[in-house]
C-alpha cells in the first residue's frame, strides 16, 4: 500500500494518510551545514514546503528560522518519521536531525 | 502538475459541497472515509468551515462572511444565539469564557468549536435571517470589504454600498468564479478616508473622479495584487483603469476570470494574484483585461482622493471609526472598541438589544475588529452612551485598547507559532496601567499576528508583533519579532522589522522603553510613524530595548504543543475525542 503524504493548509502541517502528523512551530536541532553558520541550527519550523519518502523514511523540506543566528531559509530534506508496517512512526525530533542537502537523494513521491 | 488541492477541487467544489457536508453531518463525522479527510476538510472551507488545529479534531471554526461588515437589523442577535448555543467546546478561555464571537480584520465573524452535526441547523437558522458562510474561506470570492458605514458616512465621495451588494449577489455562488486558484479578496471603498484598506486586497476599487464628455463623474480607480501573507507583502498595483459604478461588476468579473485562467494552480504558494502582477507587471494585466475579459473600452485612471486618506495612516484624524460620528442623514454612528475583536455571546446579545433600542437594529463591523452601531438619533445619543455595556466596549477607549488587534493564534489555528488574543489583552492592560503616550498622541496601533500569514495585518501598524520563538535561560519560549512604522494612506508603508525574537515577557518592557524614547526624542507634534521614518533600523532596534518588568506571561511555553493552551491538563495526550454524533 502506498502512503499518502501531503503538505496542507498553506504549509501548516504534514498529513500522512489523512491525519495530521507534524505541525509548524516545532523547534528542531539540525545538523545542516548548508542552512546557517551554527554548528547545530536551532530552527523554528514556519512552513512545510515539500514532502517525500526515501526508503521508509518520511522527509520534509521546510522554511524556518535559526533562533541562534537569525538565518531565515529553506532547508534540505529532514527526516521526521518512518513508515513501519504501513503506519507512520515519529522520529524523535527533540534530538539532532541530520539534513540531506542534496535534494536529488530523496525521492519526492508518495 | 496540479496540486492535490486542485485535483480535489476539480472533482467536487463550490455549491455542490453543501450536499456532502449535510450528508456527513447527518451520518456522523466518523463516516468521512479515512482516506478522504484531507480532501473534504479542504472543500468544507468553501462553505466557511475550517478544521481547527491538531488536538482539536472534529471541531471547526465557522466564518460568517458579512458583505462590507453589514449586519442588518436582527442579524447580530442571530449570531449571538448561534454562538451561545453552538460555539461551545471542551475548552474554556480564561478571559472570554465559553461562548464568544470574533470580529475579524476583514469584517467577518468567526465562531469556534463548531461540530459538524450542528451545521445543518446552524445554516437553516442563518439563512432564514439572510446570513451565510458561503465562500467565507476557500478559493473564491471572499466577503467584500469596504468602509463599513458606506451609504451613511458624511465623508463619502460615492455610496459604495449598492456596488458592494451587487458584487456580492453576482459572485456568491457564481459557478464561473467559484473555483479560483486561491482566495480572492476584494475591497470597494466610496469614502475619502481610505477605510476600505484597498491596498492590501487582491482587487481594490477606490473613489476617483474622471472627466467624461466635459463632466466630472465619480467612480473608481482599480488596483490589483495587494496582500500581506508569507513574508511577501505587496500593496495593490495601479493598473490605470477608472470605472463607472455601473461597470464595476464587469471589470471585477473580468479580473476574477483573468485570475481564474492565469493564476498558478501548480504551486499554492505562488498562486495569489499578487505574484501574477509581479510577473506580468500592471501594464500587461491591463492589456489582458482589455483584450480578453471586457467588451468595452476601459478608461484610464481618474483623479483619486488618496491624499485625503487617514484610516490606519498613523497620523491625522480618523485612523479608525471608533467614537461618535455624524451620519449624512443627521443621525449618528457610534464605533465601539472591541479589544482583539472578541465578544462573549451574552454581550453580543445585549449589543443586539441596544442597537434595536437606540438605533435601527443594524450593526456594522470594521477592519479594526470593532463594531459600529448606526442610525442613533441625536435625542437618544446620551442615553445610549450611558449604557453599562459601553464601559467595556468603549467609544472612548485608552489608546492601547483602541489600537490593539490580534489574530487567532495557537488557541485554534494550525499555522500559528504563538498565543495571540489573550496575550494582546494582557499587553494592552499592562500598557494602559504603566505607559503614557505623549499627550497629543491619541492613537497607537499595535497588531499581533501569530505567524507570517499576517491575519492581524501587522505590517500596517505603528508596532507590528509577529510570532517567533527563542531560548531564554536555555528554555525554548514564545517570542515576538518587532516591526515599526507601518501604515496605509497616500504613501503606504510596511513596517520595518527592527528587533527579532524578543521573549514574550519582555515585550511590554520593550514597548515601554520604545515609547519613552519616542516621547523624548520626537520633534514637536511628530507622529510615531514619522519618527520611525527618520531613524535607521539600528537606532530603532536600540529604542526597542527588551526588558523584564512586573508583567508576567503565563503562556511562555510552547502553547502549540498543547491541545488547548488554557486547559488544566493541556497536554496533547489529554485531548478530547472527536465529538460524537448527537
Ligand atoms: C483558524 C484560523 C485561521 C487560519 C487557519 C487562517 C489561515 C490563513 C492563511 C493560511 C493565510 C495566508 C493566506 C495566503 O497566503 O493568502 C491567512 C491570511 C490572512 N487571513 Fe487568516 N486564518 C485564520 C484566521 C484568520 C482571522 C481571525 C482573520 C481575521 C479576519 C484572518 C484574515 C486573514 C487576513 C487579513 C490575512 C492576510 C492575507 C493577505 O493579505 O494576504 N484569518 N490566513
Ligand atoms: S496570522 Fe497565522 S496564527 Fe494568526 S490566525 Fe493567521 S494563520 Fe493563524
Ligand atoms: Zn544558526
Amino acid at each position: 500500500m502506498t502512503t499518502r503524504l501531503r503538505i496542507l493548509d498553506d504549509g501548516a502541517w504534514l498529513s500522512v494518510d489523512d491525519s495530521r502528523r507534524v505541525s509548524v512551530s516545532e523547534l528542531w536541532r539540525l545538523d545542516a551545514p548548508g542552512f546557517c553558520e551554527c554548528d547545530l541550527a536551532d530552527m523554528v519550523v514556519e512552513n512545510f514546503l515539500e514532502t517525500g519518502v526515501d526508503g521508509r523514511t518520511v522527509q520534509v523540506r521546510v522554511y524556518g528560522q535559526c533562533i541562534v543566528c537569525g538565518t531565515k531559509s529553506t532547508t534540505g530534506w529532514i527526516p521526521v518519521g518512518r513508515i513501519v508496517d504501513g503506519e507512520f512512526v515519529d522520529i524523535d525530533r527533540e534530538g539532532v536531525l541530520r539534513v540531506t542537502d542534496d535534494k536529488e537523494e530523496a525521492k519526492s513521491s508518495g | 502538475m496540479p496540486t492535490d488541492v486542485e485535483n480535489w477541487k476539480s472533482e467536487v467544489y463550490g455549491n455542490e459541497i453543501r450536499e456532502h457536508l449535510f450528508r456527513f453531518a447527518e451520518e456522523g463525522f466518523e463516516t468521512i472515509p479515512d482516506d478522504e479527510r484531507d480532501a473534504w476538510f479542504e472543500r468544507f472551507k468553501w462553505w466557511g468551515l475550517y478544521h481547527q488545529r491538531n488536538g482539536q479534531e472534529g471541531y471547526f471554526m465557522m466564518r460568517i462572511g458579512t458583505p462590507n461588515g453589514v449586519l442588518e437589523p436582527g442579524q447580530l442577535r442571530v449570531v449571538g444565539e448561534i454562538a451561545d448555543e453552538y460555539a461551545r467546546g471542551p475548552g474554556t478561555n480564561p478571559i472570554f469564557g465559553d461562548a464568544y464571537a470574533d470580529y475579524t480584520t476583514r469584517q467577518a465573524i468567526q465562531l469556534h468549536w463548531i461540530e459538524l452535526s450542528d451545521v445543518p441547523d446552524i445554516f437553516e437558522k442563518m439563512e432564514k435571517h439572510g446570513l451565510t458562510t458561503q465562500q467565507a474561506c476557500g478559493d473564491s470570492w471572499r466577503n467584500i470589504v469596504g468602509n463599513p458605514v458606506a451609504g451613511k458616512d458624511g465623508q463619502e465621495v460615492i455610496d459604495a454600498w449598492p456596488v458592494i451588494r451587487d458584487l456580492n449577489e453576482t459572485f456568491k455562488g457564481d459557478e464561473d468564479h467559484s473555483n479560483l486558484p486561491r482566495k480572492w479578496k476584494v475591497s470597494v471603498t466610496g469614502s475619502a478616508d481610505g477605510s476600505g484598506q484597498g491596498d492590501i486586497n487582491d482587487l481594490a476599487f477606490e473613489p476617483a473622479y474622471k472627466e467624461i464628455e466635459g463632466e466630472d463623474v465619480v467612480g473608481f480607480n482599480v488596483r490589483v495584487g495587494g496582500g500581506l501573507a508569507r513574508n511577501e507583502p505587496r500593496f495593490a498595483r495601479d493598473i490605470d483603469v477608472w470605472v463607472s459604478p455601473d461597470r464595476v461588476s464587469d471589470v471585477a468579473g473580468g479580473l476574477s476570470a483573468l485570475f481564474r485562467d492565469n493564476g498558478d494552480r501548480e504551486d499554492r504558494y505562488n498562486a495569489r494574484i499578487k505574484f501574477l502582477v509581479d510577473e506580468w507587471g500592471a501594464e500587461e494585466v491591463r492589456e489582458t483585461l482589455q483584450d480578453e475579459y471586457v467588451d468595452f473600452e476601459l478608461h484610464t485612471a481618474g483623479r483619486d482622493v488618496r491624499e485625503e486618506y487617514t484610516y490606519n495612516t498613523g497620523e491625522g484624524e480618523r485612523n479608525d471609526l471608533v467614537g461618535v460620528h455624524e451620519q449624512r442623514d443627521g443621525k449618528y454612528f457610534v464605533g465601539l472598541n472591541v479589544l482583539v475583536g472578541r465578544m462573549g455571546a451574552d454581550d453580543v446579545l445585549e449589543l443586539a438589544d441596544l442597537a434595536e433600542e437606540y438605533g435601527s437594529g443594524e450593526v456594522r463591523l470594521s477592519q479594526r475588529q470593532n463594531v459600529i452601531v448606526t442610525d442613533v438619533p441625536e435625542s437618544e445619543l446620551d442615553d445610549f452612551l450611558e449604557e453599562d455595556l459601553l464601559e467595556h466596549y468603549s467609544p472612548e477607549p485608552s489608546p492601547f485598547m483602541r489600537g490593539s488587534i490580534a489574530c487567532t493564534g495557537t488557541e485554534f489555528c494550525s499555522l500559528s507559532i504563538v498565543e495571540t488574543k489573550n496575550r494582546q489583552v494582557r499587553f494592552a492592560r499592562w500598557l494602559k496601567e504603566n505607559v503614557d503616550l505623549p499627550e497629543d498622541v491619541e492613537e497607537f496601533h499595535i497588531h499581533l499576528s501569530g505567524c507570517t500569514a499576517s491575519c492581524a495585518q501587522p505590517q500596517i501598524a505603528d508596532v507590528s508583533l509577529r510570532g517567533m520563538k527563542t531560548r531564554k535561560d536555555g528554555e525554548a519560549v514564545e517570542a515576538l519579532d518587532v516591526g515599526l512604522g507601518g501604515g496605509l494612506g497616500d504613501e503606504p508603508q510596511f513596517a520595518r522589522w527592527v528587533t527579532q525574537r524578543v521573549p514574550v515577557d519582555e515585550v511590554p518592557g520593550a514597548l515601554a522603553n520604545l515609547i519613552d524614547s519616542f516621547a523624548e526624542a520626537r520633534e514637536a507634534g511628530e507622529s510615531f510613524r514619522a519618527f520611525v521614518a527618520r531613524h535607521d533600523d539600528e537606532e530603532l532596534d536600540e529604542f526597542v530595548d527588551p526588558e523584564e518588568t512586573d508583567y508576567e506571561d503565563p503562556m511562555m511555553h510552547n502553547t502549540k504543543m498543547t491541545w488547548y493552551p488554557y486547559a488544566e491538563d493541556d497536554s496533547m495526550d489529554a485531548k478530547p475525542p472527536a465529538p460524537a454524533d448527537d
